[in-house]
């Protein structure tokens, strides 16, 4: 392997974390969006609040981190891929701000009205900031992103049929993702109702992220056969790793089978990410700038990788710490949001 | 994103220096076994939460911002300078998992060990801090690489790059400024409850340790920013130039104060004969570099207010100096702080005031480097994106950061009237099993 395949390899190993972590608390944002005012909203709504409280901060480091990692090694794709693409870019750094402080303000906001607007803001975000997000990788994917500064279109670049699926898969992976974690924190919490609540919404959602992965690959197959190629030869192997995974996930949720969930359905999302990655090779930009081309100064790539190995030896350890503490339970909202309180024996 | 960095920075300077308050509050606490102590340490904790998170979502839109905005500097120079980014999102990463850690830990780790869970973050705001101002201090003086004839960037050595001549005093500068503003800020807060009546031991508390911290670090500041500006005359003399608003190379210059800078010198303001001179070598007979030194469009612009920043920022420091001065000279004498109401009004202007200092340094540092993004090497119109509709952005950023900073100021200021109305000495002990876990217990698995 080389060292500019390497380091695009740490640059993949972070989008996949990204999109694990921060998909699935996006995802969680949605449900809370959607989970409506009744009884049981308010408690999905607060089950919510409790999982991912402590971990979201975190979550979004890794978003930081392929930035970086993005333009220290590979700064020519940095800002081909940022200049052309500023619309939905702009749109989705708009959606971080607002869900970032809109989650951070929602519990300290006194005033009912204040609150719902915080929640608001939280839940809406959630949905639009991976929508723009997928488009941005929809338009690199399909070779829409030329190098130079601003030098592909501005609006073409990325509303068209494979970037706009690419964004509705972003929103339902995510989704499906949280529903899942979700049923296990429902677990977690004590709460056998939320805990179906979230099952069920786990298989809609597994169902309709599965049908729009299969539109998005038909979709590229007339409009980008270069990355269709791809995935079919290449990255077939995760392509077919990601539905049985998938399909597992299914079959479980199905049945009530609860072990075993989570890994697969996170299985499920990494073979995705590594299949576009791998049918992309050698490719950065598809067609316009090869991982070798665009890679910078050795000297600089090497940093990258010590830093990287400093991260996995520091970062990691201190994650599982945070993730271990807060699956205990030791992790609580100091006398804020109550966790979700049991149902009604009834 | 001169306006967005001029927000992050001070979000920045509460991320950086406010868990350290917060530790030592802490520390206090458990030392002495002093419940207001351990309660104001909780409640900063809280607000520390409420602040980190704003300034991680803003520091967030700044890494946009770099492609967004500036594709030319990121794309040829990212290779260059990008490592300390890179180290900085490991400092990062550690401050938002500690935090986290330390913030939802209150109920269910016992004291010491919480303790220790906060000590992760004020270490990695430090290590950040490093990272990121190294960045700003590699754009006043570019080392670690070399243009080649076409200006390819070649001889890459981010290393180089990380440790330039202006990392050695740009970096401490910025996070003495850190703690300067943090406790000044901090202080004030509680000085103006103090002068609405509220004289109570936590009001005493909340004053007396981020004022201790900033009396302590501000004559530091005053010291290290001296030894910056001296630094600057000799790597930047344009910049400092502009500070001073020398026009012409000469020895014996005048150090004006105030005044208003034409091209034929200051007009107005009170000027030190030799002074300037004296400032930059020691003595009088020093020669001082003039803006005469490169041609009228490598001048950096807007001298009057370049001027007028660094004064301003120099000026509310030697105050800030004389406040610490007072409260050590009234602990020295009867440890008490000063009994004179005037103590607590200084104190209360004097967090807005340590604000305007800090964003009068940043305008001298980034305006005086105009017109270059990386001094000598890029200008700043050489570096904007080919992309049209910036402005739009910047309009929409603008609103945006104008209803964030309200935003916070707003929930801030509900959770200080719903702590005043629990009231103050009942709270509960933080540590401890004050109540009955709120979490069912954990499940069989999860508790293996």
């Amino acid at each position: 392997m080389s060292k500019p395949d390497a380091v695009a390899a740490v640059l993949w190993v972070g989008a996949t974390l990204y999109a694990v972590f921060g998909g699935a608390d996006f995802g969680a944002g949605f449900w809370a969006l959607i989970a409506g005012r009744g009884e049981r909203g308010e408690r999905a709504r607060a089950l919510v609040d409790w999982a991912i409280g402590p971990v979201w901060e975190a979550n979004h480091v890794w978003l930081i981190f392929v930035l970086v990692v993005l333009w220290t090694a590979f700064s020519v794709a940095f800002s081909s891929i940022m200049s052309t693409l500023f619309i939905p870019l702009s749109l989705a750094a708009f959606g971080i701000v607002l869900r970032g402080s809109g989650f951070a303000f929602h519990k300290m906001a006194h005033r009912l009205r204040n609150r719902q607007l915080a929640e608001r803001a939280f839940g809406v975000s959630s949905l639009v900031t991976p929508f723009f997000m997928g488009t941005v990788v929809g338009a690199i994917a399909s070779g829409r992103v030329p190098v130079g500064n601003a030098a592909g279109d501005a609006v073409t670049s990325w509303v068209n049929a494979p970037s706009l699926l690419t964004g509705a898969l972003f929103v339902a992976t995510g989704a499906y993702l949280s529903a899942v974690f979700l049923v296990s924190d429902a677990r977690r919490a004590g709460d056998p109702d939320l805990e179906s609540y979230f099952s069920t919404r786990a298989l809609v959602a597994a169902v309709a992220s599965g049908a729009i992965a299969v539109a998005t690959i038909l979709v590229y197959r007339a409009d980008a056969p270069f990355i269709y190629h791809g995935l079919i030869n290449e990255g077939l192997p995760l392509v077919i790793l990601s539905g049985v995974c998938g399909a597992a996930v299914l079959a479980m949720l199905w049945r009530g089978v609860r072990r075993g969930l989570r890994p697969l359905a996170v299985g499920a999302v990494v073979a995705v990410v590594w299949g576009w990655g791998v049918a992309q090779h050698p490719y950065l930009l598809p067609k316009a700038l090869t991982i070798d081309e665009g890679a910078g100064a050795s000297e600089t790539l090497t940093q990258v990788l010590i830093v990287f190995g400093v991260a996995v030896a520091l970062v990691l350890p201190s994650l599982g710490l945070l993730y271990t503490l807060a699956q205990r339970s030791i992790l609580e909202g100091e006398g804020e949001a109550p966790p979700p309180a049991s149902p009604p024996a009834s | 994103m001169a306006f967005t960095l001029g927000f992050h920075i001070i979000l920045a300077s509460l991320g950086v220096a406010f868990p350290a308050m917060m530790l030592i509050a802490n520390y206090l606490g458990l030392r002495r076994n002093d419940a207001d102590a351990l309660e104001l340490a909780q409640r900063w904790s809280k607000v520390a939460a409420v602040t980190i998170a704003v300034g991680a979502v803003t520091g967030t839109v700044l890494s946009f911002e770099f492609g967004l905005l500036w594709p030319e500097f990121t794309g040829r120079f990212g290779e260059v300078f990008g490592v300390a980014f890179a180290i900085e999102g490991i400092f990062f990463f550690l401050e938002a998992i500690f935090i986290a850690i330390y913030i939802f830990g209150w109920k269910r780790l016992s004291g010491w060990a919480h303790f220790w869970t906060g000590v992760p973050v004020v270490i990695s705001g430090l290590g950040g801090a490093f990272s990121v101002v190294a960045v700003n201090s590699w754009m006043n003086q570019p080392d670690g690489f070399t243009l080649g004839a076409n200006g390819q960037v070649t001889n890459v050595n981010p290393i180089d790059a990380m440790f330039n001549r202006a990392t050695a005093y740009e970096v401490p500068h910025m996070i003495l400024a850190a703690y300067l503003v943090t406790g000044f800020l901090v202080a004030s807060v509680y000085a103006v409850g103090m002068l609405r009546g509220r004289r109570d031991r936590h009001h005493r508390l909340g004053l007396l340790i981020p004022l201790t911290v900033a009396a302590i670090v501000t004559p530091i500041q005053f010291a290290v920013g001296d030894t910056a500006a001296r630094s600057i005359a000799d790597d930047q003399p344009v910049k400092f130039a502009a500070m001073e608003c020398v026009q012409t190379t000469h020895r014996d210059v005048t150090e004006y104060l105030g005044g208003r800078c034409t091209s034929s010198g200051v007009k107005g303001g009170i000027g030190i004969p030799g002074f300037d001179s004296l400032l930059v070598g020691w003595s009088t007979d020093t020669k001082v570099t003039g803006l005469d030194s490169v041609p009228p469009s490598d001048r950096p612009p807007a001298n009057t207010m370049l001027h007028w920043a660094f004064d301003a920022m120099v000026g509310i420091c030697t105050l800030l100096i004389a406040l610490g001065a007072w409260l050590g000279w009234a602990w020295w004498r009867r440890r008490d702080i000063p009994r004179s109401k005037w103590f607590l009004r200084a104190t209360a202007v004097s967090g807005v005031a340590a604000i305007v200092a800090l964003e009068c340094g940043w305008i001298v540092t980034e305006v005086g480097r105009q017109p270059w993004v990386v001094y000598k090497f890029m200008r700043t119109e050489d570096a904007v994106t080919g992309a049209s509709g910036v402005w739009v952005t910047f309009s929409a950023v603008l609103l945006l950061y104008t209803g964030l900073a309200i935003a916070t100021v707003f929930i801030l200021r509900t959770m200080a009237h719903r702590w005043r109305a629990e009231g103050i000495g009942e709270a509960e002990v933080p540590y401890g099993p004050s109540e009955p876990p709120p979490a069912p217990t954990p499940s069989t698995r999860s508790s293996a």
